[in-house]
């Protein structure tokens, strides 16, 4: 019956089955996966349960500047389930980050970045740009007073771009102040129309991928050999090999998921602000605003800098830079190998640091700059006395170090010889 | 790699631990017990006579107070006093206009409020004021300096007075000396039960479903782990075949 339903189906729409074939039962992905590439498939799932999370948010959210606070606080107590959907939708916002950072640090240990997958590395990035646009966009619409004075910060950040910086600003807010007209296009942006951009450039990133082939833990090539019978030897189709392996991926990732969601929704304040459950206040600035904690590393960047000429431009272009030097990874990194495990100490060594700097940034970020106290003394080269802006200040020289330096430390790097076939024990 | 990932997970462990250290008043851990109905509905009983003049919980309905074990006729017949159905949201009769004439800032609606000051801090807080003739409403407050509030349970507590003595070689922490004005009606251990009932009421307000919560997320858990056997030998078994 089911062969019968299957076949008329085949002769209709033979598409279904090709694309199947191509992408899963005949997608060849080598054997030697290793943790690290859970994150993948996992950013997939946390985008379906953000996408369908949020839609039943929508259902009884209100996008008003009056009464968003209380529609939220509607659906913690009075729709049926409304709060299990809101914990989904906030711990999955932070947990898309997680994976998301999990997963591009996958491509720094394996080279997955590397020639000839620079364009789904490129996808990736657009990704990740987009989320963080997405992320920014959703974080208002609690409407509580991180969610109003975080927008206010970001938006004034583009506000110190020189000559069309305010006007800008003003573009985007709708308004002079962040107001019900911000509240309302925000609420737009995030539901629709990045949600739709994000979609594209998910198909996008696959499809790249699905080109070119997969990376693996060796980086080297898995498809080159084959048996007697023209089989692989070190590839696996995707389906069911790799269905059943993320399956368990994904469980354990839902049990996380759902140990937080159910005993720390708030995850002491990092995944669920304190202060946001007080109502936002136009006329009442909080003493202390952070983001939430997966922008901190580039707010430390951002705060950093010191100003020039009383602008805060330069921090601000520090904190892009930041973010788009990922573009260029791939033509940075000029290792003749591509994964750690045949790197010499230079690159595991940037990459140690890189990683420290990142989560000290991050760290920093969520505190007040006078968080380690002043400095005892004055000196005429500390303009700023806080002990953390110049930890702050080390650390992001490291971060862009390790991406300005990396043309040179990755071509002096002492590389092993690669091996004919990929590691299987 | 194995050191590096020790080592990344220990900075994650460290971060919450060292964003815990803040100057100020040292905060007593509260002891409330989302468990203990007796305690929720006291603090209830308590909240309507005391604080319900001024503050708000309208993210809140009466009808809400039955998940605290109260029935309906004791909703209606003893703390249901600024509305007429069960189903309204607790809401106050004061104006907000007036209120804020009086006290210099209109007292805040409380739904969320334990949510965004912490239970220790509200223990705290409402078991720390002291009499002050520098402020307009003759209180203050340790934990909340020129806080606008005046103590609404000096009855009970009764008054008393605060001196900051400055620790002698310049450094260390500030020491407080509390003493007693006059006497409330409760001893200060019976005090100290009452506002217990009050932060355990309020922690319940600012999220009921947190009593939900655990025991669903415990099944869930279970029922996780059950599937996590399951997919895992789905996938033992198709991988024999991998060499």
């Amino acid at each position: 019956m089911a062969i019968a339903v299957w076949k008329w189906i085949d002769t209709r729409f033979p598409t279904l089955g090709s694309e199947w074939r191509k992408h899963a039962s005949e997608y060849y992905a080598p054997k030697n996966f290793n943790f690290w590439y859970f994150f993948g498939s996992l950013a997939l799932l946390v985008l379906g349960v953000q996408i369908l999370s949020g839609i039943f948010l929508t259902m009884n959210y209100k996008p008003d500047a009056n009464l968003a606070f209380g529609s939220v606080e509607y659906i913690m107590r009075d729709v049926p389930g409304g709060w299990i959907i809101r914990y989904i939708h906030s711990t999955g916002a932070s947990a898309f980050f997680i994976v998301v950072y999990l997963h591009m640090f996958r491509a720094l240990l394996y080279g997955s970045h590397k020639e000839p997958r620079e364009l789904v590395w490129i996808f990736g990035v657009l990704i990740y740009l987009t989320l963080m646009g997405e992320a920014f966009f959703g974080y208002l619409l609690p409407w509580g007073q991180m969610s109003y004075w975080g927008a206010q910060v970001i938006v004034n950040l583009f506000g110190t771009i020189p000559f069309i910086g305010p006007d800008l600003a003003l573009w985007i807010r709708g308004d002079y102040v962040v107001s019900d007209a911000t509240l309302n296009r925000f609420f737009a942006l995030h539901v629709i129309a990045l949600p739709l951009v994000l979609l594209g450039l998910v198909v996008a990133h696959l499809l790249a991928l699905h080109d070119v082939g997969s990376n693996n833990p060796d980086g080297v090539d898995a498809k080159k050999m084959k048996d007697a019978d023209g089989r692989y030897l070190d590839a696996i189709p995707f389906h069911p090999y790799y269905t059943v392996k993320d399956l368990v991926g994904s469980v354990v990732f839902v049990a996380i998921f759902c140990f937080v969601m159910f005993f720390l929704p708030e995850m002491g304040g990092y995944f669920l602000e304190y202060n946001n459950f007080i109502p936002a206040d136009p006329l009442k600035t909080p003493p202390h605003i952070a983001p939430v904690w997966y922008f901190t590393p580039y707010y430390s960047i951002l705060r950093a800098v010191p100003p020039l000429f009383h602008s805060q431009f330069p921090g601000v272009l520090a904190m892009g830079v930041a973010v788009l030097i990922l573009f260029f990874l791939p033509w940075l990194d000029r290792a003749p190998v591509k994964s750690i495990r045949y790197r010499g100490a230079l690159y595991k060594g940037w990459l140690a640091a890189f990683v420290v700097a990142f989560l000290v940034l991050g760290y920093l970020g969520t505190e007040p700059t006078t968080v380690w106290g002043q400095f005892g003394f004055d000196a005429f080269f500390l303009d700023t006395k806080e002990r953390a802006t110049w930890v702050a200040r080390l650390f992001s020289i490291v971060y862009f170090l390790f991406f300005f330096l990396m043309p040179w430390y990755t071509v002096r790097d002492k590389v092993k010889p690669l091996p004919e076939r990929v590691v299987w024990h | 790699m194995k050191t590096l990932l020790a080592a990344l997970f220990a900075a994650l462990l460290a971060a919450p631990l060292a964003a815990t250290a803040a100057e100020g008043y040292r905060l007593d851990r509260s002891p409330h017990d989302p468990r203990d109905l007796v305690s929720l509905q006291s603090g209830a009983r308590i909240y309507m006579n005391y604080c319900l003049g001024c503050h708000s919980l309208q993210f809140m309905r009466y009808e809400g107070l039955k998940e605290i074990g109260l029935s309906e006729a004791q909703i209606k017949d003893n703390l249901m006093f600024t509305a007429e159905k069960v189903g309204e949201p607790i809401k106050i009769a004061s104006n907000p206009k007036e209120a804020k004439s009086w006290f210099g800032v209109a007292p805040p609606d409380l739904s969320v409020v334990a949510r965004s000051r912490g239970a220790d801090w509200l223990y705290t807080y409402l078991r720390t004021f002291y009499r002050d003739p520098k402020t307009a409403t003759g209180w203050n407050n340790a934990v909340f300096p020129n806080v606008g509030m005046p103590h609404a349970l000096w009855s009970l507590q009764g008054q008393r007075a605060l001196e900051l003595v400055e620790p002698k070689e310049g450094h260390g922490p500030v020491q407080y000396k509390w003493s007693e004005v006059s006497r409330g009606t409760q001893a200060a251990a019976e005090y100290d039960a009452t506002v217990r009932d009050l932060v355990n009421f309020l922690v319940y307000v600012g999220e009921p479903a947190g009593v939900d919560r655990r025991p669903i997320g415990i099944v869930v858990l279970f029922a996780l782990g059950v599937l996590f056997v399951l997919t895992y030998l789905l996938k033992k078994e198709y991988w024999r075949d991998v060499k």
